[in-house]
């Protein structure tokens, strides 16, 4: 029996004991000189794993009775955080070098915590759940403050610690209530037990709990208000991890959770789902506009999309997984290229967050700016361009599950927030002619930048044919 | 009522008066003195419920180590938690709404708690019977057999607290003299020093 | 009266009158063992040691004890009353109590219960609240100074021997002293005991147990030449004497924790001769008596040597040897030689 379990959580192990090499092999060697070569190697292990569980494994396994689910819906969450977080290693090498940052126990970190990641998108039990978010989190505290000298740095970490231990605690009552109803912490069993019978008062509180303790984990409205500060505090590279593999994490979690746990109680919570997305999308929107600093925009920016992503899960059907699922595949490209070119921002050498700084950038790399454009255009959701359909797919999931008005409300939003992406755009086409950017820009930053860009354009075809990719794993969780 | 029930009241009593001083108590070391009380009647708690393994690791783990920890940053602390109070009086107002409101919900939850039907054989399912094994071993069993695998993801997030606090505060200071204890031990005496057979009242 | 001793009152009687007699006995010991430790001190200075009170000093240590219980007790300034009164009591309490589950014959036990080893371990780790709390209410910098550097000692030490008895507990199978005690019954007598399967572990847990009850070599939180007499500095009188007699008895403790998991307790060494108490406290007396010699010949540590050795020598040391008898034990390397469960006991 334990054999069969163990080679089926043996990505996991292999990150595992790659991330304990790694740690070994930085204390033994060349300490922070050999970060770059860790960098890589992690990225590398990374991608290979995407390949390894994208092509490899098939079927739907349950390892540990039922703890531990290796189906489709979390190969395509796990390939994603894989991916994705490989991506943001590479990219934030060159601005941690050069600004003597660069510490080995990063691409360790970041591993661990894509460990945790990757166990939270197959838990199958709230035990399994807790823990993989904790290790999650642990992790991103620690990345968090990672630049301990710097006061914004440690304050960004001290406050993602904080509402990251109140939100734990939130979870952990309301999985408290829930086994004490259940009288098992295991999905299936949950989900037995809700069918047998109607929904009680204390599963309910639960629900709820569980509910506001995964939201404070994908930033939605009103559990958010970390996420600016950290988002700025926070050295861009960590920043660029936050907005990324986490959130796949997060909501592939909230998903597993709703339909697996409490599949039958979808009533219940979607109006909750619901509401946290309508103000999700409308916050985000709104608050952006004032913003001028670059990260913070971003902050409300992954807020916004966070709420379009709920959209999807609200309608509580196998659609709206699906919307779900291509939403954050897409939300997550578009943010690996835009990080990319925050990353290189910066004048004399110095990084730079004000948005002011952009003016009359077209001037000086027209084919830099246009990457940008396209990505601004697709973050907005501007027709052509593969974010359109992003939303496109979440909105028709909510109207398919008869919520018109949640998609109306998505639809004035996205109009609202693109005020504010489309502003970047005017600065740098339009704006005063003032101090100029540096144009240095890294080979990795500048591939990663134009390849989204690209992927902006060119993915409008077909959206790579990541479409029925995610209507099996959508089908998978949606029984 | 029997000698237990007595102690658990005991311990009760002494268990929610001790965590109420925690929180009441003006000097910070006194509240951690106090929360070592709490811990300790809690260990008694679980002693009565027959998890005595429990009970001793309560003691050792939080009152021998993490309590020890406590007690050391709040005593080198210099910090005027009178005036922290003074400061937290503002949003007292707030806080015993938010309070209240939560309060009455759950009392509202609770008042109409029931577990599902099977919820009491899914829960003694897990457990070992345990008139056959003895409950430190039914723990064993289920900490190294059935969950495993959140015991080893427990020992990741340990790694990770442990790098976290490493990359945190561990500095390489440059330009300082450091120990080589190596060296040290391995001095031959005969080399480093010279004894000298003094005659009285010649001196050197 | 065996109604009597079956009900309640009678049981709660027997209980209490068996537990003075616990206390009386490590009382009179106490008494003896401190009068021993001077003399063996002062046999290795070539002093003569006590020899005024009674026959040979015998009665030295009662002279003292009643010295220090009429005397005047001092309590100084701007001391913290209740901590400072608490940390003594709590001291001399915590290591009278650790006693309840110390068998010394296979029924000569007050309180038999199945996580013994643990009880007696976690009361030693409370016994660093003693010193803590002495050190921080007595408003004085070199109590205080002391009492840090012994608790961080007596924590680092706590890990490393926590360690060691997790292996012997490997080998038994069970938390109990009388099961740990039997494990080590056998054929050959003085072979059979745990000392030769565990033996490096043996000189850790000699090494850690002088670290934990804070004895010399390790005495860092007295140091009297540097911190006067540490925590203890500001206490005068029966406090003074309760810390004291705190301290002998938790190396007292140590002495029978050694024999019961290391050397068979009440087990008698040559086959054939009869089991007993009286081999239980000979070998008490005679790991006194080595931790004597060592605080007669053993010059005191420095600080950083002391944690460097705790951290660095005995943690990875006693962890390594935990895994490795976890693996020996499990494959029943030499016929259950380090899994004294497979060959009965």
């Amino acid at each position: 029996m334990i054999s069969a379990d163990i080679s089926i959580v043996l990505p996991e192990i292999a990150l595992a004991i790659f991330a304990f090499g790694a740690l070994m092999f930085g204390v033994y060697t060349g300490k922070d000189r050999t970060a770059p070569l860790l960098i890589w190697l992690t990225a590398g292990f990374m991608v290979a794993l995407a390949f390894w569980l994208g092509v490899g494994a098939t079927g739907n396994r349950e390892a540990f009775g039922g703890m531990f689910v290796n189906d489709a819906f979390a190969r395509f969450a796990k390939v994603m955080i894989l991916l994705s977080a490989a991506a943001v290693l590479v990219m934030g090498q060159d601005y941690m070098q050069r600004r003597d940052m660069l510490r080995f126990e990063f691409p360790v970190l970041v591993s661990l915590s894509v460990i945790g990641m990757m166990i939270m998108v197959s838990a199958g039990d709230l035990m399994a759940l807790y823990m993989g978010l904790e290790l999650q989190s642990l992790a991103l505290y620690v990345l968090a403050s990672i630049r301990r000298d710097h006061a914004k740095s440690t304050e960004a970490g001290l406050k993602y610690f904080m509402l990251g231990a109140l939100s734990s605690g939130l979870l952990l009552y309301g999985a408290s209530l829930t086994y004490g109803f259940a009288g098992t912490t295991v999905f299936s069993g949950i989900i037995t037990t809700l069918q047998a019978g109607d929904m009680s008062l204390g599963l309910l509180f639960g629900l709820v709990f569980l509910l506001t303790g995964l939201a404070f984990k994908v930033s939605a409205v009103p559990f958010h208000m970390w996420t600016p500060d950290v988002y700025e505090g926070a050295p861009t590279p960590v920043t660029a991890v936050f907005a990324t593999a986490p959130k796949i994490a997060a909501m592939a979690l909230l998903a597993r959770l709703a339909h697996d746990a409490f599949g039958p109680a979808v009533g219940d919570w979607t109006q909750i789902l619901a509401v946290l997305a309508v103000l999700s999308m409308f916050l985000g929107s709104i608050a952006a506009i004032g913003q001028r600093d670059i990260k913070r925009l971003m902050a409300y920016s992954s807020i916004a999309h966070m709420g379009y992503a709920l959209v999807g899960l609200a309608a509580g059907t196998a659609g709206g997984v699906q919307a779900m699922l291509v939403y954050m595949a897409i939300y997550v490209t578009m943010n690996v290229g835009a990080f990319a070119f925050i990353l290189a921002m910066e004048r004399d050498g110095r990084p730079v967050t004000d948005i002011r700084s952009l003016n009359m950038y077209s001037r000086h790399e027209p084919l830099k700016a246009l990457a940008l454009l396209v990505l601004m255009f697709s973050l907005a959701g501007v027709p052509p361009t593969v974010g359109f359909f992003g939303k496109l797919y979440v909105l028709r999931a909510a109207v398919e599950a008869d919520m018109t008005w949640l998609a109306i409300a998505g639809v004035i939003a996205s109009v609202i927030g693109a005020y504010y992406y489309l502003r970047i755009v005017y600065f740098m086409y339009f704006g005063e002619e003032g101090e100029t950017l540096d144009r240095r820009m890294p080979p990795v930053q500048w591939g990663l930048l134009m390849a989204s860009a690209a992927v902006m354009i060119v993915g409008v075809v077909n959206l790579f044919g990541i479409d029925p990719l995610a209507a099996v794993a959508a089908q998978t969780l949606v029984r | 009522m029997t000698v237990a029930d007595y102690a658990f009241y005991a311990f009760a009593l002494v268990a929610v008066a001790a965590g109420l001083l925690v929180v009441v108590a003006r000097n910070p070391v006194h509240s951690v003195l106090w929360l070592i009380l709490a811990f300790l009647s809690s260990a008694g708690l679980f002693v009565l419920l027959g998890a005595e393994f429990v009970a001793m690791l309560l003691i050792i783990v939080y009152v021998g180590a993490v309590a020890v920890l406590f007690l050391f940053v709040v005593m080198m602390l210099d910090i005027d938690f009178a005036a922290l109070k003074a400061e937290m009086a503002k949003y007292v107002p707030l806080a015993a709404l938010v309070g209240i409101v939560i309060l009455m919900q759950l009392a509202l939850a609770y008042g109409a708690w029931e577990q599902a039907e099977g919820a009491l054989g899914l829960r003694q399912a897990v457990t070992p019977d345990l008139n056959e094994i003895h409950n430190t071993r039914a723990l064993g069993l289920l900490l190294y057999d059935r969950y495993i695998f959140l015991f080893q993801t427990g020992g990741l997030i340990l790694l990770v607290a442990m790098i976290g606090a490493i990359v945190l505060t561990l500095r390489h200071r440059e330009g300082i003299k450091r120990q080589n204890v190596l060296a040290q031990m391995y001095r031959d005496p005969a080399k480093a020093m010279e004894l000298k057979d003094i005659k009285p009242g010649q001196g050197l | 009266m065996a109604d009597f001793l079956q009900s309640g009152l009678g049981i709660a009687l027997t209980i209490a009158a068996q537990g003075l007699l616990i206390i009386m006995f490590v009382m009179i010991s106490l008494l003896f063992l401190v009068y021993g430790d001077r003399k063996v001190w002062a046999a290795v200075q070539m002093r003569r040691g006590p020899n005024v009170v009674g026959a040979f000093g015998l009665l030295q240590s009662v002279a003292d004890a009643l010295k220090y219980v009429v005397k005047e007790i001092v309590v100084p300034a701007g001391v913290d009353r209740p901590v400072f009164f608490l940390a003594p009591m709590l001291s001399f309490v915590l290591a009278v109590l650790a006693w309840a589950v110390i068998p010394f014959n296979s029924t000569w036990v007050l309180a038999e219960i199945n996580v013994a080893i643990l009880f007696v371990f976690a009361v030693s780790s409370l016994e660093v609240y003693g010193v803590i709390m002495g050190g921080w209410a007595s408003n004085s910098k070199y109590p205080f100074l002391g009492s840090l550097r012994s608790a961080a000692q007596m924590i680092s030490y706590e890990v490393s021997l926590g360690l060691i008895i997790i292996g012997v507990i490997i080998s038994t199978g069970s938390m109990n002293f009388g099961a740990i005690v039997a494990a080590q019954d056998g054929d050959y007598g003085i072979f059979n005991w745990y000392w030769l399967p565990h033996l490096p572990m043996v000189v850790l847990f000699l090494v850690s147990a002088l670290a934990e009850t804070n004895r010399p070599p390790f005495d860092l939180p007295e140091a009297e030449s540097e911190l006067v007499a540490g925590f203890m500095v500001e206490y005068s009188s029966t406090p003074y004497l309760l810390f004291m007699a705190g301290e002998y008895i938790a190396i007292f403790l140590m002495c029978a924790l050694m024999s019961l998991l290391f050397f068979g307790g009440w087990l008698s060494p040559i086959p054939g001769l009869p089991d007993g108490a009286l081999w239980m406290v000979a070998k008490m007396a005679f790991f006194f008596f080595i931790f004597a010699m060592v605080k007669a010949i053993v010059p005191r540590y420095r600080y950083d040597q002391l944690m460097r050795i705790g951290w660095k020598v005995f943690l990875p040391l006693s962890l390594g040897w935990v895994v490795l008898v976890a693996f020996l034990a499990k494959f029943e390397i030499l016929g259950g030689f380090w899994a004294r469960w497979a060959i009965g006991g």
